[in-house]
Parts: C-alpha cells; sequence; structure tokens
C-alpha cells in the first residue's frame, strides 16, 4: 500500500499546484496583453458600456436589427439552447408563431425572404450574429422607422458584414450589437 | 468551393499535419530518445523526487494497474470533498454554493473519467477554485491516465517475452510534462489573443442598447478551454460549452479548439508505428478509423445543410441548413464536423446543440460513441481498438484453420475471454441502463426527486427515447456531450450515470492492459509463412467488419426506436 498510496498523495499534490496554479496564473498573466486585458473586450456608445462585443444582447424593438431568438432571453449569466428536437410539436408551433411575428413586424417580406437562423434560438442563446441575409431582410423596416434610406442602411450592413476566416474558411456574419451602435450614431 | 466545406476540410487537413509529427514526437518520448523539450527534465526529476517515486523501478502489468487504480481513486475523494464544500473555498466571488451530494458524486466520477458529463451548470453550480483546482486538475490528469495506459500496451507489443513494461508514473508525468501542459500553453494564448477571457474577476453588469440589465458570467476560461480540448475532456466553463461566445468566441477559436481535440488520438496511432517501428499497421488502423469517421461524417454534413424538413414545410428559407441549436459564426456544416469529431473522439464538448440536431445526425453521433474507437478519447481510443483487432484475429483465425497469433504471440482462450467481456460491457451497461430508466419513467412518473420522471423528457415520443439512449452511452463511452433537454439534474440520473462512468472508463483499460501483459509474457514465435499480416487492408477490413457487427448492431434495435423512427417520421 505505502508503494503506492503515499507517492499518489504527493504526485497529486505537486501537479495541482503546476496544472491549476502555475499554469492558469502564467495564462492570465499573458492575458493582461491582449485587447480586453483578459477581461472581455466591451463596446462603448456615448461614454457608456453598453455591452460585450462577442456577447449576443437582446434586440426586440422594431427601429434596432433584432437579434436571433434566444432560449435563455440573452440572459448572460446563464447560457443554452432550447433543446428542442426537430420534430417537436410544440417547437414547430413555436417557430411558426415566430414567422408570423416576423411578417406581422416587417410588411413586405415574404417567409421565403426570411433565413432561418432569425426564427430558430441559438446553442448558446447569446448568438452575437446573424448571416448577411439576416440584417437585409429588416432594412426596409427600420428605413421605414427611422426615416431613413435603404440604402444607406443597406451599405451600412455591407459595411458590417464580416467575411469569412481569411476569405475563404467558415459563414460570413454580421455582429448584431456593433451594427446597431452604428445605426444610432448614423441618426445624428 | 463553399466557404463552409473549405473550412471543415482545412480543419481535418490542418489537424493531421500536427499529428503526425506529434505521433513521431511522443514515440520519441516514450523511447528515451532525445527530444527538443528535454529541457523539462530538471522539472520531472524534482516531481519525482518529490513524489518519492524511482523511475528506474519497472512494473508488470498489474502493477501498473495498481498504480493507476489506487492515484484515481485519491483523485476522485479529493474532487468529491471539494465539489461538496466549494462553498465554503476561497475564490468563489459569484457567491455559488456546494453541490448536493449525488451532483458531486457524479461531476468528481465524469471529470475523473475523462467523460465530463456536466449535469450542473458551470456559471452557477461551479466556482473558480472546483474550475481550477478539481476541473482543470482532472483535465490534465485523467488524459496523462489515458496515455500513459497506452504507452504500457505499446511497451508490452514490443518486448519480446518481458513482464518488466517500464515504470507507470514515468509514463504519466511526462505526458503531463511533455505534451499536454506545453501545447495546453501554446493553444491557451491563441485563445487569449482571440477574445477569450483570462482574469479572475467575477460578474460583470453593464445595460444593453435597449436599456436591459445584463449580468455576464467570466473567468479565466481560456487555460481551461485548452486542456479541455487537448486531453479530449469536454468539460467547459459554461454551461452551453464551445457554444458560449467566451469559450468559442471566433472560427479561428473554433478551428483551434476542433484541431486540439484531434490531433492527439490521432497522434497517438502514428505514435503506435514509428514505437514499433511497424509505420504500415498503424497506416491500417488509421484507414479503418478514418473510414468509420467519414461513413459518419459525411449523412451529418447532408443532413444538417439541407436543413429541418419541418422548418421547410413552413416556406421559410434555410440557405446556410438547420439552425436550432447553432451558432451563425460557425454555421451548419462545421457544427456537423464538430458533432462527429466531439462523438468519435470522447471529447463531448459541443459547439451546437445536439438534442437539436437532425435525426439523422443523432444516429450518427450516438453510433460513434458506440463504437468508441474512431481514433477515440486520449490513449483510451487505441485500448478499445486494441480489443477489436484481438477479436479480429481470433475470427480470422478460426476462418482459415490457424491458431491466431499477434505480433508473434498465441492469443487463446483466457485473451479471448477478457476481450470478450470487455466488447459485451458497453452494450451491457448502455441497455440496461436504459431499460431502468424506461421502466421508471413508465411506471414511476411520481418520484419524489428534484425532477419527477415525469418531467425529465424534454421533447416528446421518439426524440424523448433518444435523450435517454444518447445519455447513457456518452456515459459509457466517457463522452459527456448530452441531448441536454434530458432533465438529468437529479439523483437517478446522478447515480445511474456515475455507475456507468466508472465501468466504462476502467474496466476498458484494465481488460487490454491484462491481454497486453498475458501476451507479453509468452513464448515469442517468429513470423512464418502462414502468419496473418496485421499490416495488410485486408486486415483492416476484418477489424471493420468486426466493429460493425459487435458495436454498431447491438445497438441497432434501440437506434431504430429513437433517431431513426423520428427521421422517417420527420415531415
Amino acid at each position: 500500500m505505502k508503494t503506492y498510496l503515499l507517492p499518489s498523495i504527493k504526485l497529486t499534490i505537486i501537479l495541482i499546484v503546476i496544472t491549476a496554479g502555475i499554469y492558469p496564473l502564467a495564462i492570465a498573466g499573458i492575458g493582461k496583453f491582449t485587447p480586453g486585458h483578459g477581461d472581455g473586450e466591451t463596446i462603448t456608445y456615448k461614454g457608456r458600456v453598453v455591452g460585450y462585443a462577442g456577447i449576443g444582447q437582446k434586440f426586440t424593438k422594431d427601429e434596432y436589427f433584432w437579434s436571433r431568438p434566444s432560449a435563455v432571453d440573452y440572459n448572460a449569466a446563464g447560457s443554452g439552447g432550447s433543446n428542442k428536437g426537430p420534430s417537436n410539436p410544440d417547437y414547430l408551433k413555436q417557430v411558426e408563431g415566430r414567422i408570423a411575428d416576423f411578417l406581422k413586424h416587417n410588411p413586405g417580406v415574404t417567409r421565403a425572404q426570411i433565413p432561418a437562423e432569425l426564427v430558430t434560438a441559438s446553442g448558446s442563446g447569446l448568438d452575437p450574429d446573424l448571416s448577411p441575409a439576416g440584417a437585409q431582410v429588416q432594412v426596409a423596416r427600420i428605413a421605414k422607422i427611422r426615416g431613413l434610406s435603404a440604402d444607406a442602411l443597406t451599405k451600412l450592413v455591407d459595411a458590417h458584414t464580416e467575411k469569412p476566416m481569411w476569405g475563404v474558411f467558415g459563414p460570413a456574419k454580421v455582429n448584431v450589437l456593433k451594427l446597431n451602435v452604428a445605426l444610432d450614431e448614423l441618426k445624428k | 468551393m463553399n466557404t463552409e466545406i473549405s473550412g471543415v476540410v482545412f480543419t481535418y487537413l490542418l489537424t493531421l499535419a500536427i499529428a503526425i509529427p506529434l505521433g513521431r514526437y511522443i514515440a520519441r518520448i516514450f523511447k528515451g530518445e532525445k527530444t527538443w523539450l528535454d529541457f523539462m527534465a530538471p522539472v520531472e526529476r524534482f516531481i519525482f523526487r518529490f513524489s518519492g517515486i524511482d523511475t528506474k523501478r519497472e512494473m508488470n502489468w498489474k502493477q501498473h494497474l495498481f498504480a493507476l487504480l489506487t492515484i484515481n481513486s485519491v483523485w476522485l475523494i479529493y474532487a468529491f470533498v471539494c465539489l461538496m464544500a466549494q462553498g465554503h473555498l476561497p475564490l468563489n466571488p459569484d457567491g455559488n454554493p456546494g453541490q448536493s451530494p449525488d451532483t458531486a458524486f457524479n461531476t468528481a466520477i465524469s471529470f475523473l473519467v475523462n467523460c465530463n458529463l456536466q449535469h450542473y451548470s458551470g456559471e452557477s453550480g461551479a466556482t473558480y477554485f472546483t474550475q481550477h483546482f478539481v476541473f482543470m486538475f482532472l483535465h490534465f490528469v485523467s488524459a496523462a491516465t489515458g496515455i500513459a495506459a497506452l504507452i504500457v500496451l505499446f511497451r508490452a507489443l514490443k518486448d519480446k517475452v518481458t513482464d518488466k513494461l517500464g515504470n507507470f508514473w514515468d509514463y504519466f508525468v511526462k505526458s503531463i510534462t511533455r505534451i499536454l501542459l506545453p501545447i495546453s500553453f501554446v493553444i491557451a494564448v491563441i485563445f487569449a489573443f482571440n477574445g477569450m477571457t483570462t482574469s479572475y474577476a467575477g460578474k460583470d453588469t453593464f445595460i444593453s442598447m435597449q436599456g436591459d440589465t445584463v449580468h455576464v458570467s467570466r473567468g479565466p476560461v481560456a487555460a481551461l478551454v485548452a486542456i479541455k480540448h487537448l486531453g479530449t475532456n469536454g468539460g467547459g466553463w459554461f454551461g452551453a460549452n464551445s457554444a458560449h461566445p467566451i469559450e468559442n468566441p471566433n472560427y479561428l477559436t473554433n478551428t483551434t479548439e476542433l484541431v486540439a481535440q484531434c490531433i492527439i488520438p490521432i497522434a497517438l496511432v502514428f505514435a503506435l508505428g514509428f514505437y514499433l517501428n511497424k509505420k504500415k499497421f498503424s497506416y491500417v488502423i488509421f484507414g479503418v478509423m478514418t473510414l468509420g469517421m467519414l461513413l459518419l461524417l459525411i449523412p451529418t454534413m447532408n443532413a444538417e445543410l439541407n436543413g429541418n424538413p419541418a422548418i421547410a414545410h413552413m416556406g421559410v428559407s434555410q440557405p446556410t441548413g438547420a439552425m436550432e441549436g447553432k451558432e451563425v459564426r460557425f454555421g451548419p456544416a462545421n457544427s456537423a464536423y464538430w458533432s462527429i469529431m466531439t462523438t468519435i473522439i470522447s471529447t463531448g464538448s459541443v459547439n451546437s446543440m445536439h438534442d437539436s440536431a437532425m435525426p439523422v445526425s443523432g444516429v450518427m453521433m450516438m453510433m460513434g460513441m458506440m463504437v468508441n474507437c474512431f481514433y477515440g478519447g486520449c490513449g483510451v481510443g487505441i485500448l478499445n481498438f486494441y480489443i477489436f483487432i484481438i477479436i479480429a484475429v481470433f475470427i480470422s483465425g478460426l476462418m482459415v484453420g490457424r491458431t491466431p497469433e499477434f505480433l508473434g504471440r498465441k492469443i487463446e482462450a483466457r485473451e479471448m475471454k477478457i476481450a470478450s467481456l470487455i466488447a459485451l460491457l458497453h452494450p451491457f451497461i448502455i441497455l440496461v441502463g436504459l431499460a431502468i430508466s424506461s421502466y421508471v419513467i413508465v411506471h414511476m412518473p411520481g418520484a419524489d426527486w428534484a425532477v419527477k420522471p415525469s418531467a425529465w423528457l424534454n421533447n416528446p415520443g421518439n426524440h424523448g427515447f433518444s435523450e435517454m439512449l444518447y445519455e447513457y452511452t456518452s456515459s459509457a463511452a466517457n463522452n459527456g456531450s448530452g441531448f441536454e433537454g434530458l432533465g438529468d439534474g437529479n439523483i437517478f440520473w446522478n447515480v445511474t450515470t456515475g455507475i456507468v462512468m466508472v465501468l466504462g472508463r476502467f474496466l476498458p483499460i484494465i481488460g487490454p492492459l491484462a491481454i497486453a501483459g498475458l501476451l507479453a509474457n509468452k513464448k515469442f514465435i517468429p513470423e512464418s509463412a502462414g502468419t496473418l499480416k496485421s499490416d495488410t487492408s485486408t486486415f483492416g477490413v476484418m477489424i471493420f467488419a468486426v466493429i460493425i457487427i459487435i458495436a454498431a448492431l447491438s445497438f441497432f434495435p434501440s437506434l431504430a426506436l429513437g433517431p431513426i423512427a423520428e427521421h422517417f417520421s420527420l415531415k
């Protein structure tokens, strides 16, 4: 017993110090030199922090670009998806409800123009992005409410469209928070 | 090519480009040859001196197992106590409470066995203390346990007639100091510069553009997420795991996490060839594993890219594919690739919610865990594969009427008994668990647990059945992903999956090592014209057939009741 138990305990102690103490502290030290100083990158508008760049927030007002539906209502102190199966009848009813709601707030838009991400919940419930199509389909509504030209808004969305990684890998996307901050700044 | 598909192809090619040289490096470490990380030697010497370990003392297979099981028991007790007491321990800026005994039981086992099933949510169910001193620590040592056990097997396959198989502590510590720690460090730095948080600050609060007050959970995430993937652990910082924007901020971190979780399992396949000087043999193994991976991956990507037919029916366009439970920045193609890699490799981290995936994808993910050796977890993937090799050798031997031999040793009744028991254990623990939970749902719907059985399932019908099947499969395969709609935060699931996880971890380590140890002691028979060649594609086909027959077909009836039935009902 002594041949195995005592070395096991001592080895455990020293490895805890190395892997759970020294290693993360070293990374925390390096993190100080990163863009968000290791605390997360925030977005500031009119001198106050209005959110984190990477963390999606709720946009449901008609004058903003809506963000995706969220199973946790964009609670960033929790996270998660709906975990609804693709054949669940209650879930499909919910999606149908979101489509109807979107059509009501966006007259003139047809069902076929609505990209799926606008009526489905994300995995984290904190998805910060839309596809470019998901932003463009909302342009007409926002232009009307804000009295802006649809052209200018289309351009704004284009300017905020982030290309795939290195131009070739992965999907293109639009960060909803950054887009909406730019939208508010446009009004001035 | 579509940028989503090209992203997947790029990720896989990058994985191979790193894994092959890494395999050569791992073989060099354990052959005792010079490597460029030899500057770690003084650290290792210090660790051994502090622990009172003499690495020169060689062990036989039983002593190896004894060392492995002893230190694992120490970790189990340590983890259990810390989780119960976390509310009173330091580094708890969010003031989270201790875990209940059954949750702590489940969580301690789950991280000990490299499974990382999480019946709590990281934001509220763990503290910075336990995230570091329990989870991150166990991420390292559970992965190193798997690698060390595999090196014992390598050693047993290499040497002629011996019971001296090296020193367990030496293999174990070097797996950390030479492989896991240095690579994790590099990965964590990449993460830190891509928006993953690293500081110890607690929750933050801000007022959103619309005027909502929002609390944001944070923490030193980058260090944990690096080893979480590298060690094929999968237990994340946040509830949403790698779908969470802090735990996986962009496509680059996503690619890094994907590569990180695949490189060691694939590298170990090549390390086997370098270590034994049998490169062709490792190509055969790699070929079989890759064929299996592709057969699971292609239908999954196809299903996800085509989208949900029920939503298509409503007239909405799904230009990118099925989006429920998925993040825009990764897209369905990448999420499909991730969900297959994470299930065949026993990582169990997720970047999309598997519960909301298409039924075909559900079948493929579960098959990945049912087979559990297409690449497989750190070290244990090849140990599982070894069992199938033994069975394939035996059946091939019977087919041609010769005594089955593998690498110069006769495989006899005793080895076959062990191999059969281990091969059948996996379906046994999964299906028995499933049977019990199904019985409880039907006959005890109102039982007074934290979640009543009648409320366990988040989805009705076949999909609800799939949620339970997935949970036990994931536990037995030490995977840790879930159909997370399942109400698993109660004593029934905590205890039953805890038991399944322990059996699914240690027996498949003990079995292969016992076989290898027994074989290493046998008389060495030099190759002759009648020897079954283990490095041919014919033998590869034979192993593949054994895997399909044993691992896949035993589960077919349960898959038919769950995701397959759902697929045919989905219009």
